[in-house]
Order: C-alpha cells, then structure tokens, then sequence
C-alpha cells in the first residue's frame, strides 16, 4: 500500500511540473502588463517596475528564476499587493478557504451518503421521490445561481441568517456559504449512493447475510453499505476539484477572503505570480486529495490494490 | 441489394420522439433560441436603452417592460434574450471548437495506436488531472476577453471527453472489415478516418456534445459571473445573474428572471440529451 502511495506521488511530481510550466509561460504571454491599471504611469517608472520586478528578463531566464525559487518555498513578491508577497497572501487566505471546503464537503459526503441511503430504502415513496427530485436540482443548478438564490431566501425573506462576511468563521457566517458549495456534491453524492446502494440491496450475498438471520441495520450497514461505498468515493476525486471551482464563487458572492476571491482578484488586476501561486496550491491540493481517494478506494476493494 | 424499411436514423428518429421530456424541451429550446435570434432585433426597447421613468421598475405591463427593469433603467426582457443569445451562442460555438479538436484527436489516437496513440493519451490524462476551469480564467485573463477568444479558450479546454470516447470506439471499429478493405484498397489514411471512421462514432459523440453544450454555458456563465466574461454593455445571463445577485436586496426579479432561464436551459439540454441516448445507443435501451 505504501509502495503504491510512493508511486502515485512520483506521478504526480510530473503532472505538476506540467501545471506550473503550463501556467507560467501562459501568464507571461499576455499581451498586457501588470502595470498597465496604474493611472499615468511614467514610462520610465514603468521600465523601473518591470526591472524590480525581473519582468525585463528573457523569459526562459525568468522560468529558471521562478523554478529555482520555487523549489526554496519562495512564490514571489505579489505585483498589485506591493507590501506583501504571494506566500503571506496564500496563508492568509488558505484558513478560510480550507474552513470552507473542508467543511462543505464533509457535509456533502456525509449528507449525500444519508440521504441516498433513505432514497434507496425507502425506495418509490414519497421520501425517495422528494429526495431525488431535489438531488436532480442540485446537480443541474450551478452554484453561482444557487448561492444568491439561498441568501434571497434565508437572508432576506427569513432573515435568519447573515448575507455575507466572514467574521473568523462564526458558524452563523459560515452556514449558507458551506451549504451552497456543498449542495452541488451533496446532490451527486446522494444520486449515487442511491443506485450503488439499490444494486447491491439486490445481491446473492445479501440475500443470504438475511437468511441466516442478521438483523437488518447489521446487513444494512455490513453488507450492502461497504460495496456501496465504492463509487462514491471515486466521485470524490472530480467533486474536489468542482469544490474548488465553486469555492471561488462561493468566496466572491459571500466576500469570504479566502485564496478563491484572491485569485479572482489577482486575474482582474493580472497579478501574475499570485494566480501563478494559487494554481500551484489547487494543483497540489487536487492531487493530493485524488491519491488519497485512490487510497481509500484500495483499502475498500482488495482487487484494485495492487499486487 | 436495397432492402425496404427504415434506417438506423429513421428508428432513432421514432424512438427520441417517444421521449416525452426530450421532445418538450427540443420545443422548449426553440422558443427560447426563437426569442434570442427576434428579440435583441425587433423588440421597443433595446438592451442600452435608459427608461428613465422606470429605474429598478417591477416586471409591468407598461412600455413593454415585462420583466422589470435593472438599476440603469434597462429593460430586462431585452436584455434576458440577448443574454441568451450570447450564452446559447458560446455554448454552441465552444462544443464545436471541442468536438473539432477532440473527434480528431481521439480518431488519430485510436486508429494510430501503439505507443504513440498511448502517449497522446497520456497527454490527455495529464491535463484532465489539471484544474480546466483555473486554466481558461488564466487564458481569459491573458488573452483579454474578447467574444471569439472566450470560446477558444472554453472549447480549447473541454475537448479532453470527446477525445476518450472516440479513441474508445476508433479502437473497435478500426478492427471491422470495412475498414479492412478500405486499407487493403490502399486509402490514405485521412479518408480512411473521414470516411469510414469518423461516420461510425457519431452516435456516442452526439449524445456527449448535448451534454457539453449546458456545460460550456456554465463555464461561460461562471466567467462573466466573476466579471471575468462578456464586458458591458452586452450580457450574458451568468453577467445578468451577478448583476442580479448584488441587488437581490431591492430588486430580487433581476436575480430570479435570469437564473430560471438559464437553469431551464441546462435540464432541456440534458433531457434531450436522454433522449439521444435511449435513441441511439441500442444497448443500453431499457425504456
């Protein structure tokens, strides 16, 4: 197993070389500059900024100079934010940001797999019909529809609820925002759940952990829930990285200061090496979390584990 | 030998049209693409247009403005359908640019085969490992954002689907007979693919392009959301729903009108895309 995780990770150093590659070389050939939103900037100031910057360097030499830093943990002076650079952005926003997305995707793997389970159990009743109709909704609406449309309801009309802020992740803050981001993997979670679970509720070996006598929550839980399992938790690997993309919407519409509304921020004031960062850290972030999907699918099925 | 009867297409035909959900919202669809191309053109108030008697006005049977006004005194009706001929248009355009580069892609890979076709596919895995949405906000930002170059960078993204499932079926078909004596007929191998390969993947890959589409008006709508997309005064409805969503305070139908149409548009575009599916894939008809 651990051979195996070893492996991944050799993989994956690659793939994120090819990202950070990738980005840097598209980034670098925007046509405008960095500078270019400050108001009547002197060209010779600019020419000073460029070179302060190492921005008048060839580009292969500037690659080499990012990589080297890079690989010593510096992601470089942030070009709109002139007092901080990219690493102080990042960590401040990270917190918030893996608040959120842990958060929310806890509630959408637990609540997902919950209400699957009641969908497939009480399969064609009402229950199964409401769930499931729900479950189609938050699938097909996109989060930056849904997000406004729960603090219309909740903030507004019912006015229970905060409509944006973060104030240090006090809970009431944080609820809509989680549950928005959430919704969209909740819903697929559920979808799946539903039919894993209906397939194996139909299996031989279900049928014969019931005729020789277990109670039912005992074949529920041991016998049809653990083969069940299996593809929600490879739909874990695309709903973290749709989290990702949600999170930065989420952050937006809510004014959360994590590193999605950063880097929305940055692309609007094409601030190169703190997109060029944030990427890096989703990159990282997207692979490590597939491996240890990966990870936890061997651990379920001992065919997929290798050797 | 001409045998009498329907063909292949005539039996999917009959079958999508017994698809009740399919078939509603194909006529969905067409009144809303009807009111994109009618609107913008013809309707009394235009999309820039200032009703300075009616700021942030409530949907009204006056002056036309059935769907209220914006802050501006635009009027919504106008500026909804011409929201959904941008959206409607760059979901379009973008799965053509994907289908272009991922049909061909795929085709070379899987009738190749071999190492290289591996290794185009290995470039496939590697960039579908890649976060697609961070990389078409950083081509946008490069690349400024103009209307031409968003649908590039959509569909220069969201090919990598396509290109697995025609490899998957160039693998298959390439073993049939016909495409056997087409190359012991001494074809060249780009008519072998245009002629004989290419026709035979069509049913899976017109199924996928239904999909593709919704998914690329949300990738596109996801950009203008974030203000990143189409720039004033066009719109689209990801740029009308975060117009929306900063004044769901005063004027909630500002939010809502847009949302619904284009989250009405996203589940015609997957029933249809049902539909497709139980009509041609032949295995998997359990209806």
């Amino acid at each position: 197993m651990l051979n195996y995780a070893l492996r991944r990770l050799l993989v994956a150093v690659p793939t994120l070389f090819v990202i950070i590659t990738l980005a840097f070389f598209l980034i670098r050939i925007a046509p405008g500059g960095p500078f270019d939103l400050i108001p009547d900037l002197d060209p010779a100031a600019a020419e000073n900024l460029r070179k302060a910057y190492d921005l008048d360097k060839p580009l292969l030499e500037q690659y080499g100079n990012y990589l080297w830093r890079l690989a010593n943990g510096d992601l470089g002076p942030s070009l709109a934010y002139r007092d901080r650079n990219v690493a102080e952005l990042i960590a401040e926003g990270f917190p918030v940001s893996a608040q959120l997305g842990l958060t929310a995707m806890v509630l959408g793997l637990f609540g997902g797999m919950l209400c699957g389970i009641v969908a497939a159990l009480r399969k064609n009743s009402a229950v199964d019909f409401t769930v499931m109709a729900i479950a189609m909704a938050g699938v097909g609406i996109p989060t930056f529809v849904t997000a406004p449309l729960l603090t219309l309801f909740f903030g507004l009309y019912l006015g229970w609820l905060p409509l944006s802020g973060w104030n240090n992740g006090q809970f009431a803050h944080i609820i809509l925002p989680v549950v928005a981001l959430a919704l969209p993997t909740l819903a697929g979670i559920t979808r799946i759940t539903r039919g894993s679970m209906l397939e194996s509720l139909g299996a031989d070996y279900v049928r014969t952990a019931r005729a020789k006598g277990l109670p039912e929550w005992k074949v529920i839980s041991r016998h049809v829930l653990r083969p069940a399992c299996m593809p929600v938790v490879s739909y874990l690997g695309p709903a973290i990285a749709g989290a990702m993309t949600g999170s930065v919407v989420i952050e937006t519409i809510f004014g959360l200061p994590g590193i999605g509304r950063a880097f929305v921020e940055g692309a609007l004031n094409r601030d190169y090496s703190l997109i060029l960062g944030i990427v890096i850290v989703y990159a990282t972030l997207i692979i490590l979390l597939n491996l240890l999907a990966d990870i936890i699918y061997g651990y379920l099925d001992p065919r997929v584990r290798p050797r | 030998m001409t045998a009498p009867g329907r063909s292949l297409w005539q039996d999917a035909m009959a079958r999508f049209r017994r698809h009740r959900a399919a078939m509603a919202s194909v006529w969905i669809m067409g009144a809303i693409t009807a009111l994109a191309i009618v609107v913008p053109e013809f309707w009394p108030n235009s999309l820039d247009e200032v009703n300075w008697d009616y700021l942030e006005s409530p949907p009204t049977a006056d002056n036309y403005l059935w769907f209220g006004t914006d802050v501006n005194g635009r009027d919504m009706f106008s500026r909804t359908f011409y929201g959904a001929r941008i959206s409607l248009t760059i979901g379009v355009l973008t799965t053509l640019v994907a289908l272009v580069i991922g049909v061909a892609y795929g085709a070379i890979a899987g009738y190749r085969g071999g190492t290289p076709g591996d290794l185009m596919m290995r470039v496939v895995d590697v960039l579908y490992s890649l976060p697609a949405l961070f990389f078409v906000i950083i081509l946008v930002t490069v690349f400024g954002n103009s209307f031409l170059l968003i649908f590039l960078c959509i569909g220069a993204v969201e090919w990598l689907t396509l290109a697995r499932i025609v490899r998957g079926q160039t693998l298959s078909i390439k073993e049939k007979e016909y495409v056997e004596s087409a190359m012991a007929a001494g074809l060249l191998t780009p008519t072998i693919l245009l002629k004989y390969i290419i026709p035979n993947v069509i049913g899976p890959v017109i199924v996928y392009v239904t999909l593709l589409i919704p998914i690329n008006i949300i990738v596109e709508s996801y950009l203008s959301f974030l203000g990143l997309g189409v720039q004033e005064p066009y719109t689209s409805w990801g740029r009308l729903i975060s117009q929306g969503a900063d004044e769901i305070g005063t004027a909630p139908w500002l939010l809502i009108i847009p949302a619904a149409f284009l989250v009405i548009t996203l589940f015609c575009f997957n029933f249809i895309g049902d539909g497709l599916r139980d009509a041609l894939d032949p295995k998997d008809r359990t209806r």
